[in-house]
């Protein structure tokens, strides 16, 4: 931290850049798109957090083990799985420039997300049949709270994933839309992991 | 006639005649005043045809200089109104006494300490601190712009469309009856019925969004465009302090932005989070809202402490005394901001241990506080200190923060805290830090910092009369409320009945009227600068002999910045440069690749303050429409892929002959 | 009321309370300067030794920020310039150890102030006042926050006041604090600190009072419309002086039982002072379960039934759990508001109200010799 140099005249070093090579437009943006991500985890981790405090508050109501339905729940991991792998090829398929099959894939990701979506609203409405609405305690309520977050964290994906899908198809894939394409699949992973924790910490551990 | 009710209730929500507090003399004033107030600016802007340029060159703009104006000044119309409140708290409580009313009804009155808090905080010192970010840190590590121009003008827009909200309470409704963070229960639906915690609700969501995004570009612009040779340890210790603000808005605007929402839901659909009955859980909400909230206060703090150090070190004609403490000092204070919510409510019932834990950990921040502090005085030390504005308000910061810092310590002692928690003595301690700290800093920054925004300086003499006035009006307002602490009196109060006390809410009350002088002064101080402004041009870019890069271009700073990208060499890159006798290249001027202003983020911003009113509101149909526009128009900006224009390179040449012409003429 | 205060032992220190004379001159009636109240007292106590300890480094900072930019002032141009010097071990040695030793005495005196003193803990082991009577059984007083007022039930005498605490000298007290429906704060500055009390929860204090004398007592939580007026007197009384009071308390005319706390709980704004000779069974621990109201399920049933403890009736309805609020009107008072005086509710300022209201009350007069302290 101290060599700049307290010496005076002979020695002058270049001050500015008089060849300037050019910035890669967007070249902060998987950084900054990291970090938006990394304060997104933050919001779950408060909803970890409070569901964790509020997980035996059940209010003389139900409890999870009498609420939560294993094998819709595996199938419903097995989508987000599926999903996350069929965007893997998606970005294989944008590194070898195929612009088809990068659409291919992310029609069929975008169907696992839906079905997904599909799964979660379905287990949702049998639990508000059941009576075991958001309302009915605190459990519930950071229940609802912390699963419905990430299924809209996904729904919006699948929107992202339709206007990139139109994107690509009417301007190929440019360097705006590969950046993007990358952003969603940070965003489409990070949701994948997210789910790991749901499915563990929420469903799991409760009735085993 | 009931179906005539409900079609009212669909279109209106609960919006309806009685919603404007007509019968409020003091609310209908300020009304009209605003009114014509704002009849006169729109008329103004008509008469001069103004509204061009304000859309193209201002409101449009993606400009990080320009950007961090608005914040200013959007900051400086807020400290106004919070202020405003300020004041009518300082009278009530000098009146109330004897039996006395006062001339606030509680209804009122809890309304204007909420406001205060919330508006000073989130609209006045969060604007402040991301304006002065704003002007200061692309120019600092020589880059053009920040890295994301254009969700930075939004960042701006979603900050003021919360003001917007927060602004509309006082016509439209009410505001928050809560305090500034609106603890559960008294902010549920049981006890708040009303609109007030639905606009704080909404206020502050739609900021948050705008905070935390401006956190996320200035994180990847500080990490990803410094110029070549600017290492970490070379960043000037503004820039560091932003680093480490932005990476704690990062950090803890997301819980904000999570425990509202769950607030939110407890109002909204009904959920148990927070409420008293059926598993709710309001202590979980002081938790959250406070990891929350003890970080904010690093955020207001630390680039205040980057602003001191640069003024310290120019205007003693020296280098910083110890950066590299200064540096570690700052990561500590980021880190250790984390690990000291509790102290905010030891008086919950927490066990001893707990208490401890979280005393002991809040009085080890006071450490590398108090080392940048000495760091400051060694700054001087050997120096040579000329008095102008921003040092004299660093001085005024090092007697006025300590005294802060030795009372927030006293209230870290858990059994301490005990007797003054919640008292006119905390009142005093975080007015004592956050306007001897924050508001003291942003002063210095604004005085330091003017000539390069504007090419011209402020005004010194009458920069010194709001300082005299804001320093003295500050002991005068805060130091018995010390005492009045001490003496048991309990913050928030309306009335009182002993009537021993009301000489001291009398002297607080008269500070409140010196630092009312010390704003207007500041104000006459901007009108008179501007009027002087050939007197007081800044024509070399360096008015104060400054020793980072912002002074190594001319002011105002030319749309790129800099022509070439400055080459750093070392700590306080530009006095390096001068010493070495550095020269600006004349010529080989390339095109300039610059981010296209764009509208979008007004209108973005727009229809999110739309969809929040008609949150508030219950105005459901309002509600969906503009959350759907909202998605559209944000899908629609994506397809806009031609965001980005060249400035020729003759243009450039001729703006960077134009300022070298300036510099020989005055040589 | 100097006096009564001032003659409290001041402990070590004391040359501190020299040093802020003119605060202390014209503040000689603080209740945290100077409390009546041992516990109190030692806050005060830590109040002071952690002001003496950082005014080691503080007295010197505030001096060298002003000495230093006078000293080294562009204008004074005999002095050693040195444009370069930024740096020096030693310097920054000392400017880190010197905090950090003194942190670690306050962590310390922290540590060990804040487990002595904790709310929770009984009297018994820490007191170090001379003339508490340990082996007495400490007086119970159960306290209750409503909207605006405080409720005071003391289980061993049977009896309850509203607005109007007291206690005899040098026994201890062992507050078991909850609230009706928002978060509040149950301060006494001469007698102790204060502590949150919360609605469902429960929360403790122990204190003892050293000397007889009328105190204020406050909310120190901000609670909504009529924070301002929810405050009570404190009396800290003779033995002889505390039975009399007990009996006053057992002669009045109002009972406490569901429906008339019931009736008490509902929002109002300075309530007159109230005592009630005798109290329902269990009273204080159904509004601590928050199932006052006749059919609710006590919190401590519902978390016996979570817990996995109890089984649940056939018909646990969501009525049972779903805790009653009263309903407050648009300016956030009690439906039968006292306090909203803006045009449109037609009001008089409460204060007004409230001085007509006060000989209407039964029983509510405390005794005379109570007031000549």
């Amino acid at each position: 931290m101290h060599n700049v140099a307290t010496t005076t005249g002979s020695d002058k070093p270049v001050f500015f850049e008089v060849e300037e090579h050019e910035h890669e437009p967007g070249g902060s943006t998987m950084l900054g798109f990291w970090i938006y991500l990394m304060s997104d985890c933050l919001i779950f981790a408060v909803l970890f957090a409070t569901y964790g405090v509020l997980a035996g508050a059940y209010a003389a109501g139900p409890r999870p083990d009498e609420i939560f339905e294993l094998p819709l729940l595996a199938a419903n991991t097995a989508m987000l799985l599926f999903s996350s792998i069929t965007y893997g090829f998606a970005m294989i398929a944008m590194q070898n420039r195929n612009k088809q099959a990068v659409l291919l894939w992310l029609v069929v990701t975008a169907v696992f997300g839906a079905l997904f979506v599909g799964i979660e609203l379905y287990e949702f409405a049998s639990l508000i049949h059941e009576g075991a609405t958001p309302q009915r305690s605190a459990f519930l309520s950071a229940f609802f709270t912390l699963v419905a977050t990430h299924g809209l964290h996904v729904s919006f994906g699948i929107l992202w994933m339709i206007v990139l899908m139109v994107q690509v198809q009417k301007r190929g894939l440019l360097a705006d839309n590969r950046r993007r394409l990358m952003c969603l699949s940070m965003f489409w992973h990070f949701l994948d992991v997210i789910w790991i924790g749901v499915f563990t910490f929420v469903y799991l551990i409760r009735v085993i | 006639m009931l179906g005539n009710t409900d079609l009212t209730r669909l279109i209106f929500g609960r919006l309806t005649l009685d919603s404007i507090p007509y019968h409020e003399p003091i609310l209908v004033g300020t009304f009209a005043v605003v009114v014509l107030g704002g009849l006169a600016l729109l008329g103004a802007l008509t008469y001069f045809k103004l509204w061009g340029y304000l859309w193209n060159e201002w409101l449009t703009s993606v400009d990080h200089k320009r950007i961090g104006i608005m914040y200013i000044v959007l900051a400086i119309v807020m400290l106004l109104r919070g202020f405003a409140d300020a004041l009518m708290m300082r009278a009530q409580q000098a009146m109330a006494f004897n039996g006395s009313e006062g001339f606030l009804p509680a209804h009122h009155y809890d309304q204007v300490f909420t406001a205060h808090g919330t508006i000073m905080i989130f609209f006045v010192a969060m604007p402040l601190i991301v304006g002065i970010m704003n002007i200061v840190v692309p120019l600092q590590i020589g880059a053009r712009d920040v890295a994301f121009p254009f969700l930075n003008n939004f960042s701006f827009w979603m900050t003021a469309g919360g003001v917007i909200l927060v602004m509309l309470s006082l016509f439209l409704g009410e505001f928050a009856r809560t305090g500034w963070l609106a603890f559960p229960p008294l902010s549920d639906a049981a006890n708040s019925p009303g609109v007030g915690v639905d606009y704080y609700i909404w206020g502050l969501q739609i900021a948050g969004v705008g905070t935390l995004l401006s956190g996320v570009n200035f994180l990847a612009t500080i990490v990803k465009m410094r110029a070549p040779g600017m290492t970490m340890m070379r960043m000037p210790i503004f820039t560091w302090t932003a680093l480490c603000t932005n990476v704690l808005i990062v950090a803890s605007f997301p819980v904000l932005t999570a425990v509202l929402a769950l607030l939110s839901l407890d109002r909204y659909v009904g959920t148990h989070f927070f409420t008293n009955d059926l598993g709710g859980n309001s202590m979980m909400y002081f938790n959250l809202i406070w990891i929350w909230g003890h970080p904010e206060v690093y955020i207001l703090i630390l680039p205040c402490f980057g602003v001191y150090s640069e003024v310290t070190s120019t205007f003693s004609g020296k280098r910083l005394f110890g950066y590299t403490s200064m540096v570690y000092a700052t990561v500590v204070i980021t880190i250790l901001a984390y690990l000291v919510w509790l102290h905010h409510f030891f008086t919950m019932g927490n066990g001893a241990s707990v208490n401890s834990f979280f005393g002991i950990t809040t009085m080890i921040i006071s450490i590398p506080t108090g080392a940048k502090i000495f760091n400051w005085l060694f700054t001087m030390y050997r120096g040579r200190v000329r008095f102008e504005v921003p040092m004299l308000w660093t001085i005024a910061f090092l007697v006025t923060f300590t005294i802060g810092g030795m009372t927030g310590v006293l209230l870290a002692v858990p059994p301490v805290d005990f007797v003054t928690h919640n008292s006119l003595f905390l009142v005093a301690h975080f007015h004592n830090v956050i306007i001897g700290g924050v508001l003291f800093g942003m002063f210095a920054a604004i005085n330091y910092w003017f000539p390069k925004a504007f090419g011209f300086k402020l005004d010194p003499f009458w920069g010194k009369v709001s300082f005299w006035f804001w320093v003295v009006g500050f002991y005068f307002a805060f130091m018995p409320l010390y005492v009045l602490g001490l003496m048991g009196v309990t913050r928030r109060l309306r009335e009182f009945d002993d009537p021993s006390l009301q000489i001291w809410f009398i002297v607080a009350a008269f500070g409140a009227v010196l630092i009312a002088a010390g704003i207007a002064a500041f104000l006459v101080q901007i009108f008179v600068s501007v009027r002087r402004r050939d007197e007081l041009a800044d024509t070399t870019g360096d008015p104060w002999d400054g020793r980072t890069l912002e002074w190594a271009t001319s002011s105002p700073p030319p749309h790129y910045n800099f022509a070439f990208t400055p080459v750093v060499h070392g700590l306080d890159a530009y006095t390096d440069m001068k010493r070495r006798g550095f020269a600006r290249p004349m010529e080989g001027f390339k095109p300039i690749h610059m981010p296209k202003n764009t509208g979008a983020g007004i209108f973005i911003a727009g229809l999110a303050t739309v969809c929040g009113f008609a949150m508030i509101w219950y105005i459901w149909w309002l509600a969906a429409l503009s959350f759907v526009a909202l998605v559209a128009m944000t899908i629609a900006h994506t397809f806009n892929y031609d965001r980005d224009y060249y400035i020729p390179a003759d243009e450039v040449a001729e703006t960077e002959h134009a300022f070298a012409g300036t510099l020989t003429a005055r040589s | 009321m100097s006096d009564q205060y001032g003659a409290a032992p001041l402990r070590p220190f004391r040359f501190l309370l020299v040093l802020a004379l003119p605060v202390i001159l014209s503040a000689c009636s603080s209740p945290v300067l100077f409390p009546g109240g041992d516990i109190a007292a030692r806050q005060r106590d830590m109040l002071l030794i952690a002001t003496g300890l950082m005014l080691i480094i503080i007295l010197p900072v505030i001096f060298m920020s002003l000495y230093f930019p006078w000293r080294y002032r562009a204008s004074n141009k005999a002095t050693d310039y040195d444009a370069d010097w930024d740096h020096s071990t030693k310097l920054e040695l000392v400017i880190w150890t010197v905090p950090l030793l003194i942190i670690i005495v306050l962590g310390a005196v922290t540590w060990v102030g804040t487990h002595l003193l904790d709310p929770f803990r009984p009297l018994d082991e820490i007191t170090t006042s001379e003339g508490v009577a340990l082996d007495a059984e400490p007086l119970d007083v159960e306290v209750v926050a409503l909207n605006w007022k405080w409720l005071f039930v003391y289980p061993q005498y049977g009896v309850a006041s509203v607005n109007e605490l007291a206690a005899p000298v040098d026994r201890p007290i062992r507050f078991h604090l909850t609230a009706e429906s928002v978060m509040n704060a149950f301060y006494v500055p001469t007698l102790a600190g204060m502590i949150y009390s919360m609605p469902g929860m429960e929360t403790k204090l122990h204190a003892v009072m050293n000397e007889p004398g009328v105190f204020d007592g406050f909310a120190s939580h901000y609670n909504g419309a009529g924070f301002s007026d929810m405050n009570f007197k404190f009396y800290s009384q003779n033995d002889g002086d505390f039975d009399a009071w007990i009996q006053n308390l057992k002669a009045s005319n109002q009972t406490l039982d569901t429906q008339s706390y019931l009736d008490l709980a509902k929002p109002t704004e300075g309530s007159p002072v109230a005592y009630y000779s005798s109290v329902e069974d269990d009273l204080y621990k159904r509004i601590l379960g928050m199932c006052v109201r006749p059919g609710k399920l006590c919190m401590q049933e519902i978390m016996m039934i979570d817990a996995g403890k109890a089984e649940p009736g056939r018909d646990v309805t969501i009525d049972q759990l779903k805790y009653e609020t009263y309903d407050l009107d648009q300016f956030g008072h009690g439906g039968d508001a006292q306090g909203a005086t803006a045009p449109a509710s037609n009001r008089e300022p409460h204060s007004d109200e409230r001085t007509l209201e006060e000989p209407a009350g039964e029983g509510t007069i405390a005794p005379p010799q109570l007031h000549e302290n």
